[in-house]
């Protein structure tokens, strides 16, 4: 019996360390964790598909000048409650308002900031 | 007394059993996907492709948000396929009416002011030469998007290469990073070499 709880418990483990090994990121969602975990929060994940199913690339990195590159732009809450980047659209008008904290504040512990390749070769820079 | 504790003990073997068993199963899986000799060791399968957020390994699955995001796989069901990033062509969906991304904040109103002129860019060697079409990126992006930053607008005055592309400069700002990335090579270099008389 003992030497059958050992080998469940080493399976357990095995089992729950797979779907961490296998996992991928859609293509072009945007991680952003420059302050988030900092101020006790998760980090963002911003999905590119998602919105330009709805937008052009200009409405974003022309009218609301957000910067191509993650992590540069410098957002913060307060300038989202100002109306500004996400806040632009998130405000209970366009999109649904920025007190659903946890639809932006996705992210898993840890998370880098950067812009995640999906396709077949694991991502920008590995082809 | 005995009888009852017989009788549990057998309960707990079955059950016992029965928990081996899922748990044999689930480590064969398991194995599957951590077979050294498995035949695509790194070439990503087709069932993990657009993903729900609870299992692409960057959303917190613990965190009821990540339960209510959309799952691509279900948006990207009427779109036309592609065969790497996002697995969707985008501009073929945009022209098919399939989906109508807003030029500003509101809606649609004004026309998209759309460009088209193709610049040829003749390669080296032995690949097709590149054709760039300002049709395709004026369709979501503005001039300033490109010019002048990323390129001088004036035909062969910027310096492109496959490998500043690669390290993400030029049409490595975007391609590679959330339009079509580079693996899809034809896209580009589209246009086939003229067959040059031998003499
Ligand atoms: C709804 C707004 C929105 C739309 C629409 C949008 N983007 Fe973005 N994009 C962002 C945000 C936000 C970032 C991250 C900026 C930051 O972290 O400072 C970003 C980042 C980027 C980056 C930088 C990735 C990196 O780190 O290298 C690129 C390239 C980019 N976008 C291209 C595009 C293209 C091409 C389109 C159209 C197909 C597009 N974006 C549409 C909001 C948008
Ligand atoms: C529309 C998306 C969105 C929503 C909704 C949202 N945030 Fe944020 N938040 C961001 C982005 C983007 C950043 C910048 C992340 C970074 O740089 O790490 C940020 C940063 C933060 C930060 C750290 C920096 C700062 O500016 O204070 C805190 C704390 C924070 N958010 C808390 C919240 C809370 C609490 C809520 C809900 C009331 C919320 N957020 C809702 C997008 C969002
Ligand atoms: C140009 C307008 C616009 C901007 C800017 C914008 N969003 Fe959105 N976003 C939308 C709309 C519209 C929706 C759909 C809302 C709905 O379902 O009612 C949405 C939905 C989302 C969703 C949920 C997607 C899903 O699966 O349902 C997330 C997450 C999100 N936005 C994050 C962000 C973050 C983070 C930023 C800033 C970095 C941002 N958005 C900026 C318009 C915008
Ligand atoms: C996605 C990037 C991108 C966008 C957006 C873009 N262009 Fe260009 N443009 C280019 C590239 C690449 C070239 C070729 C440069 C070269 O060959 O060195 C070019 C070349 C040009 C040229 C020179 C043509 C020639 O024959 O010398 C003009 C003029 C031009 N663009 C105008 C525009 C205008 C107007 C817009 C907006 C409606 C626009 N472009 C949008 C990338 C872009
Ligand atoms: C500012 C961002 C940006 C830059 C820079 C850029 N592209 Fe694109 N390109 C896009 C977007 C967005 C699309 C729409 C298709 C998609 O997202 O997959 C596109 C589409 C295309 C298409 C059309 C493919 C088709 O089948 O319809 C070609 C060809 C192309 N790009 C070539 C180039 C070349 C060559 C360069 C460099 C000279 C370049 N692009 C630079 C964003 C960009
Ligand atoms: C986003 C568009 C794009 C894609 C995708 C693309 N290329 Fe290129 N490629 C270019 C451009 C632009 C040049 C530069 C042409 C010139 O000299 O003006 C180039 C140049 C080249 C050259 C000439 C040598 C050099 O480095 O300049 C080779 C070889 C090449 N590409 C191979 C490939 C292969 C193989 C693939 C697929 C894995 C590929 N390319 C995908 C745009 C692209």
């Amino acid at each position: 019996m003992k030497r059958w709880s050992g080998r469940l418990l080493t399976m357990f483990v095995i089992a729950g360390l797979v779907p961490a090994v296998v996992a991928w990121a859609e293509y072009a969602d945007v991680t952003i964790n420059t302050q988030s975990e900092a101020e006790g929060v998760a980090p963002v994940i911003f999905p590119h598909w998602f919105h330009r199913i709805r937008f052009q690339c200009s409405v974003c990195h022309v009218d609301l000048d957000i910067r191509m590159g993650a992590g540069t732009t410098g957002i913060t809450m307060e300038k989202l409650i100002d109306g500004q980047y996400c806040g632009a659209c998130h405000n209970g008008n366009i999109a649904w308002s920025i007190d659903n904290c946890d639809l932006c504040h996705s992210g898993r512990p840890g998370l880098e900031t950067g812009v995640k390749g999906g396709h077949e070769t694991m991502g920008p820079g590995l082809y | 007394m005995t009888g009852i504790n017989m009788r549990s003990l057998a309960v707990l073997m079955i059950a016992g059993g029965l928990a081996l068993l899922a748990m044999l199963l689930l480590a064969s899986l398991a194995e599957a996907q951590s077979d050294p000799n498995r035949f695509n060791r790194l070439m990503k399968p087709a069932a993990e492709r657009n993903a729900p957020p609870p299992e692409d390994g960057i959303h917190d699955a613990d965190s009821p948000g990540t339960h209510l995001l959309q799952t691509p796989r279900e948006a990207f069901d009427a779109l036309p396929d592609s065969k790497s990033g996002n697995y969707v062509q985008w501009n073929a969906a945009m022209d098919e009416g399939l989906i109508e991304p807003r030029n500003s904040l509101t809606m649609v109103s004004t026309p998209p002011i759309v460009l088209d002129l193709n610049i040829v860019r003749e390669v080296k060697g032995s690949m097709p030469d590149v054709v760039y079409p300002h049709k395709q990126h004026t369709q979501w992006l503005d001039c300033s998007n490109c010019h002048p930053a990323i390129f001088i607008p004036q035909k062969g005055a910027n310096q492109i290469s496959m490998a500043s592309i690669l390290l993400g400069e030029k049409c490595g700002v975007c391609h590679g990073k959330v339009a079509f990335p580079v693996s899809e090579c034809r896209r580009c270099h589209s246009r086939p070499k003229e067959q040059t008389a031998a003499n």
